[in-house]
């Protein structure tokens, strides 16, 4: 049978992708933050799993006003880096594993969640700035990959404890997938961040704290986050959070936190990462 | 994508428009959210989503290759392809951001534009923030820790300041 074997948050902020794809990591701006993913990219050189479920957002990149599902897989066998107003990032082209795309959605729709199926979506920075994050600048990357995309941007948006739920439907998935294969979860977007409007870059370092440390030690209680409160507390954008609950609700009720990272800021964004292994 | 852009042409959202105004968003486009009190913040929910719907549709449009082509050789041709308010074509012109956010447009959308521009989006937030700041200026803030949240949880607390 497959086995989730950790999971790991991050934020997405589409500046960290181009400081990369530029070569200004050693920069000032970017070289503290950069430091510090180091442990991380060393966890994922020998934790590589076969499959990486990434949960991410579309930014009305492939998804709009004219169709945003609440929660969509992709089931194709590859993903494009997509064009989002400056042309695509040079980054490989990303391989689906649509045999456990497929399952999940057969699983889950049992268990009553409905994902809508795209075969065909790119993915923007929401996607491949963490794969970026976990793995540098490869030729190819190391893993597979399912894409699954929550409507975070158009409101009513999923609550975060639908969010969590559906996590442990593809927790409950991957658990009766008859491959004998290992699957990294990920939670992407926030932390705390608000990107419009007059009260742009407001940031809230005891909020992301508290949810981080919920994210270890209290699961349940990140569940019961208001959207309002997430908007009020974290800002608009940090909304995105509800997507770590995701991750969070595929891994086992006790984990071991093996790296933290936390930084103000990038671009508008505070930053955090997180990775949490499954005893 | 076919050769032509898939949001250069004229939709025709009329008959959505009126469906939904007449027989779901008719009171809830003016009903109040719990969130309408925190201050300088604009989500995209039904009432934007009406008022937006064009803007965002061109901006997103920007996406692609072609349709950044069209603007960039006439911006006001290319803008008169979709069907947005004068309100909402001045504001674009005129790179006024936050106008444009109050006109029903949404950031993720508006970031499009910004890229166009080949401005980093710092540009963007400093012209929104209150009180409006420089790139150089929005970094510093950043670099300080950022916009406190204490202070910025509602308009209450800026009005008592």
């Amino acid at each position: 049978m497959a086995k989730v074997i950790a999971g790991m948050g991050t934020s997405h902020v589409p500046g960290l992708g181009a400081a990369m794809d530029n070569g200004k990591t050693q920069e000032t701006y970017w070289r503290q933050l950069f430091e510090g993913l180091q442990p991380l990219r060393a966890w994922h050189r020998t934790n590589v799993p076969d499959v990486n479920i990434i949960v991410y957002n579309d930014h009305a990149t492939e998804f709009s006003l004219d169709s945003y599902s609440t929660f969509t897989i992709g089931v194709g066998e590859t993903f494009k880096p997509a064009d989002e107003g400056w042309g695509p990032r040079q980054v490989p082209n990303m391989s689906g594993y649509p045999n456990l795309a497929w399952h999940i959605i057969e699983s889950a729709m049992a268990e009553e969640f409905d994902l809508a199926v795209n075969a065909s979506m790119d993915l923007d920075h929401g996607f491949t700035v963490p794969l970026s994050i976990a793995y540098g600048q490869p030729k190819e990357w190391p893993t597979s990959v399912i894409p699954v995309c929550v409507n975070v941007i158009q409101h009513p948006l999923p609550t975060a404890l639908r969010c969590y739920k559906l996590g442990q439907a593809i927790g409950r998935a991957v658990a009766s997938f008859p491959e004998q294969i290992n699957i990294g979860i990920w939670g992407t977007g926030g932390l705390s961040h608000q990107l419009g409007g007059e009260r742009v870059g407001v940031v809230n370092p005891d909020f992301d704290k508290k949810f981080l440390d919920n994210l270890s030690r209290d699961p349940l209680a990140n569940t019961r986050i208001s959207h309002t409160e997430f908007m009020r507390e974290a800002g608009c954008e940090g909304v995105e959070m509800i997507m770590w609950n995701v991750m969070r609700g595929a891994l086992e009720d006790d984990v071991d936190e093996v790296f933290r990272l936390y930084h103000i800021p990038v671009s508008a964004t505070a930053y955090g990462a997180i990775i949490l292994e499954n005893k | 994508m076919s050769s032509s852009c898939r949001y250069c042409f004229y939709r025709d959202p009329l008959v959505l428009n009126d469906l939904l105004g007449r027989y779901y968003f008719g009171f809830g486009n003016f009903m109040e959210r719990d969130y309408d009190d925190i201050p300088g913040t604009y989500p995209l929910d039904s009432r934007t989503y009406r008022k937006g719907y064009h803007v965002n549709m061109f901006l997103m449009s920007l996406n692609n290759v072609e349709c950044r082509n069209k603007f960039a050789a006439d911006e006001q041709a290319y803008l008169d392809t979709f069907r947005i308010t004068e309100d909402q074509k001045r504001a674009v012109l005129d790179r006024r951001f936050l106008d444009l956010l109050k006109l029903g447009a949404n950031v993720y959308y508006a970031f499009k534009l910004i890229s166009f521009d080949r401005q980093p989006p710092q540009v963007m937030y400093g012209q929104m923030a209150e009180p409006r700041l420089t790139f150089d200026e929005f970094q510093q803030m950043m670099t300080d820790g950022g916009r406190p949240i204490d202070g910025n949880r509602s308009i209450k607390e800026w009005n008592d300041g």
